[in-house]
């Protein structure tokens, strides 16, 4: 009556092993390695090539006394929290309008979610056409004889980051609305039943109650879009080319020109170090907030 | 004639958690066994670990004198019958049944005889080159056995079967099972949280709790004589009236609240003198009456009366208990009228308030 | 008594009437249409610009629809547009689009298709950890990796070429699209599977004969999502291949972004809307799958 132990079964799920090889692999060698490869070689004076030639923070130290990497972290704080409010706004009010129980719902969803199958740098040449200050909007309304109107944001250093942003609303809210109204459609029929039995008015309703059975959806959006924020590049590129001057830098185009144009790769590892770090900071809380309850549950 | 099915000293946990608890089980040749118990006993868990589906902890599974611990689902001579049918939607009727024979490469002529057989028995011939979705949810659960049936072996797991289906294609689809497995003789191990289904088609019953046996008897055994305060309770329907109290008088009386209620005739003979104790009586055991009668008895008041059709409830009060007993229709009562319950000892249970044990 | 049903009858009675044009209405979809011209406008724009000759766009307004209709600007940006020395249009772009997108399509649906079979149905030890590191890998900025990738395919000896590109749309395309298809496969009952293992089948046997056939829908999510997704990549094209096999995106941004030469401005919306035509028709032709895909990758990230 020998008890049998598990031990000696490694070939048991073989197949399946096999299979995730390619999981495993991504997972350990390009996301963790990579990372950690980029982390230490941050701290190297690693120019055209990587080399182990340690200098502590000297890369920080140069990178937070340059003056592109403070406008373009500048330009990313603007840029973020503007299209973080602002997206989240307007998708969870469009949201709440295709909930009314519209007609034609498919179409006025169709016409607002295409600007997200679009590229970025679509969406940035077309702006920037729009925005043009000699043909676009400026243009047309000053030959409608209102002289001195401007709008210029692509050539003006001070608001060129809304420029970027009104492209940038255009492409994703939509795609926030669909969250937002797959969120509102999870709900509950029976609360609104409730609701309108207890005579709650209707906008009401959705402040008091919907919005925080939302909070999962609301928080999920936000990490969604914050990390997107934090890759801001193809747009910048496309629209403006971090023009006028320095005026829409960005720390994604920081780091692409340290690593593979200006070949200083120290320098371009720092950059991106912080922005990973910066990343970290938005999904650590979320993280918690997210698994680290459930573990006790 | 040896056992079909031996579990010997089988223990599974899932990280911490022990699911199964040094569990042994011998199941005879032929012998039907329902696994018993509320959800999360560990029924399901059991079943899966004798078909193979989960790979257990510690200790064997034995199927017809094999050792198959180690063996793959379908090296170990089960079929098994699921609660969602689980067929395979791309497929005919006819690809259902014969999916797990090509896998084994068995010959095509070989294939073709048992569909047939399998067909007849369960009378879906009409059925077999149609797809599952174009079939009723009874249809479907034939073909889920026609499944088991195909693979011409002797073991069967039946995995709560008719859970999803109605009430009447339910008492149907039992009756169908119980006449099969006469027709048959295999060995079927089933689990359900029926306990219709349980007493109806098995010839022994296996209660499960927390990942343990609490009781493996005849059926009848299980109803008349529960092992313990919870078989006792999760059998029969509305549930044993339990009446705390203790036994004095050396054991040969109940004390409950202000009444003495005499055990003579209890399991033959006294028991000792407990000062927690449970006696626990079915409602069909009771007999209610306005005027007082001999014997075991006791005062109550009606508080409620329900009619069943076939027969009636009346829930009382009695010492500040709640109970209930099981009428015939004219003898309702109305609320509020007094009443003398009389017991029928012999058929009670006494349990031991503190180990829940059976005295 | 009598009273009562007096009113009752000549109380409100029958239906409730319902106005088609109350103030509600009009504000809710009002506002939604305004929404939807701010959404069409750049796509109007778009077509317009590259429908009309240069002098009219000089003279005229970018919003009004061409006097003359002309097809001039798409055929120079589809086979005359310049890249620095090169002048045979955006074509090239295109072509290396095509070539680039359907092979990482593949591989990478077929990878993550796996991944996410063998997460739900074939769970071995660790394998919840390499997802979650999958998963949360997905949200490290693509700066931290770009080198290190550059170095890894070096020592595979594939930089700058077309595999090279392909393994790294597999890469950053496993995160979501495992998420994709472990969620799909989640929802398929497990005593399906439980069956078949029964019935003998094994890990190939199973996701062929019974995942495979179940699952059409979600690998046509995923065929949209990665079609779009690998269509509009700039960066990863820019940084894995040469100048040669760089995609339309990059192509696109060069032609107009390019200092040199007169802006021909229909020329390159021309050229702009022939970037953003393949998911423009992706996005159209799947309708609600499209939503599917975006939605089932995300709400559940």
């Amino acid at each position: 009556m020998a008890s049998t132990a598990r031990s000696g079964r490694l070939f048991r799920n073989l197949n399946a092993k096999i299979a995730a090889i390619p999981m495993v692999l991504t997972a350990l060698v390009v996301f963790v390695g990579g990372t950690i490869w980029t982390v230490v070689y941050s701290f190297t004076n690693s120019k055209l090539l990587p080399r182990l030639n340690f200098v502590g923070l000297d890369q920080y130290e140069r990178l937070w006394e340059s003056s592109r990497w403070l406008t373009s972290i500048g330009n990313l704080v603007l840029y973020g929290v503007f299209a973080l409010i602002f997206t989240i706004a307007i998708g969870f009010l469009l949201a709440v309008l295709m909930d009314q129980k519209i007609r034609f719902e498919d179409t006025f969803r169709t016409i607002m979610l295409y600007p997200f199958a679009l590229s970025f740098i679509v969406t940035g040449l077309v702006w920037q056409w729009i925005l043009n200050p000699e043909f676009g909007i400026q243009g047309i309304v000053r030959d409608l004889g209102w002289e001195s109107f401007t709008f210029d944001p692509l050539y003006n250093p001070d608001i060129v980051m809304f420029g970027l942003l009104i492209a940038g609303l255009w492409q994703g809210t939509g795609f926030v609305m669909c969250l937002m109204l797959a969120g509102l459609r999870g709900i509950d029929e029976d609360i609104w039943k409730a609701a309108r039995v207890d005579g709650i008015p209707t906008w009401k309703t959705y402040l008091v109650v919907i919005v925080p059975m939302m909070r999962p959806v609301f928080i999920t959006t936000l990490v969604i879009v914050a990390s997107g924020i934090i890759k801001l590049y193809d747009l910048v590129v496309a629209q403006t080319s971090g023009g006028p001057g320095m005026a829409s830098q960005v720390p994604a185009m920081y780091v692409y020109d340290y690593l593979f144009t200006a070949q200083n790769l120290g320098q371009g590892l720092a950059a991106s170090t912080m922005m990973l770090l910066s990343v970290l900071i938005v999904l650590i809380p979320w993280a918690y907030l997210e698994f680290g309850g459930k573990k006790h549950g | 004639m040896g056992n079909s099915i031996e579990v010997k000293d089988l223990t599974l946990n899932f990280g911490s958690v022990s699911v199964l608890k040094n569990m042994n089980l011998d199941v005879a040749e032929g012998e039907f066994v329902v696994l018993l118990g509320p959800s999360g006993c560990g029924k399901s868990t059991l079943l899966n670990c004798l078909a193979g589906l989960l790979d257990i902890t510690d200790g064997q599974i034995w199927i017809k004198g094999k050792n198959v611990t180690w063996s793959e689902p379908s090296e170990r001579g089960i079929g098994m019958v699921f609660q969602s049918y689980a067929l395979y939607p791309q497929m005919t009727v006819r690809g259902n049944l014969s999916f797990g024979l090509k896998n084994a490469k068995v010959p095509q002529a070989e294939i073709d005889k048992r569909i047939a057989r399998a067909a007849e028995i369960l009378q879906i011939q009409p059925l077999l080159d149609r797809k599952p979705a174009a079939l009723s949810g009874g249809q479907r659960q034939r073909v889920a056995i026609g499944r088991a049936l195909v693979r011409d072996v002797d073991v069967f797991l039946f995995d709560e079967p008719l859970s999803n289906l109605d009430a009447k294609l339910r008492s149907e689809l039992r009756v169908e099972i119980k006449r099969l497995h006469n027709q048959l003789g295999n060995t079927m191990v089933y689990v359900t949280h029926d306990q219709i289904e349980a007493l109806t088609l098995a010839d022994r019953i296996a209660v499960m709790k927390g990942g343990v046996i609490q009781q493996l008897a005849a059926p009848l055994e299980i109803y008349n004589r529960p092992a313990n305060l919870f078989v006792a309770g999760f059998l029969g329907s509305p549930s044993m009236n339990f009446l705390k109290g203790k036994t004095v008088d050396g054991g040969r009386a109940f004390q409950f609240g202000s009444t003495r209620i005499d055990l003579a005739g209890y399991e033959g003979g006294a028991v000792l003198v407990r000062d927690n104790a449970i006696l626990g009586v079915r409602p069909e055991h009771i007999t209610v009456s306005t005027t007082p009668i001999a014997g075991p008895s006791m005062p109550a008041e009606v508080e409620i009366d329900e009619h069943l059709g076939a027969d009636s409830l009346l829930w009382l009060k009695a010492e500040g208990t709640n109970m209930s007993v099981r009428v015939p229709v004219e003898g309702r009562l109305p609320a509020g009228t007094k009443v003398h319950l009389g017991l029928d000892i012999p058929k009670a249970s006494l349990f031991d308030s503190k180990t829940e044990q059976r005295i | 008594m009598a009273d009562v049903s007096m009113a009752a009858m000549s109380g409100p009675r029958g239906a409730k009437p319902k106005k088609a044009l109350s103030g509600r209405n009009i504000m809710l979809y009002g506002t939604l249409i305004v929404v939807c011209l701010y959404y069409i406008l750049p796509l109007w724009v778009m077509v317009m610009t590259s429908l009309k000759g240069m002098p009219e766009v000089r003279m005229g307004n970018i919003f009004a629809p061409p006097v003359e209709i002309t097809f001039q600007p798409w055929v120079k940006a589809w086979s005359e547009a310049c890249t620095g020395l090169n002048c045979d249009g955006l074509s090239r772009g295109f072509w290396n689009s095509v070539i680039i997108t359907v092979p990482s399509v593949i591989v990478s649906i077929i990878i993550a298709s796996v991944n996410g079979y063998a997460l739900i149905n074939w769970k071995f030890k660790g394998s919840d950890i390499f997802f979650t590191i999958l998963i949360f890998g997905s949200f490290i900025p693509y700066q931290v990796m770009l080198y290190p990738i550059v170095i890894l395919l070096r020592e595979l000896g594939i930089y700058g070429t077309l595999w090279g590109l392909v393994m790294v749309h597999t890469i950053f395309g496993m995160p979501i699209l495992t998420l994709l298809f472990r969620n799909y496969f989640s929802s398929i009952p497990e005593e399906l599977f439980k069956a078949a293992r029964v019935d003998g089948a094994g890990f190939w046997g199973i996701y062929f004969r019974i995942m495979l056939p179940m699952s059409l829908p979600i690998f046509v999510v995923a065929m949209i999502l990665q079609v779009t997704g690998i269509w509009n990549d700039f960066l990863f094209g820019v940084v894995y291949t040469k100048p040669e096999l760089y995609p339309m995106t990059v192509q696109l941004n060069n032609i107009v972004n390019s200092v040199q030469g007169v802006k021909e401005y229909n020329v390159n919306m021309a050229a702009t809307m022939l970037t953003g035509l393949v998911p423009l028709i992706v996005y159209f032709v799947s309708g609600k799958l499209f939503v599917r895909g975006i939605a089932a990758g995300a709400v559940k990230g």
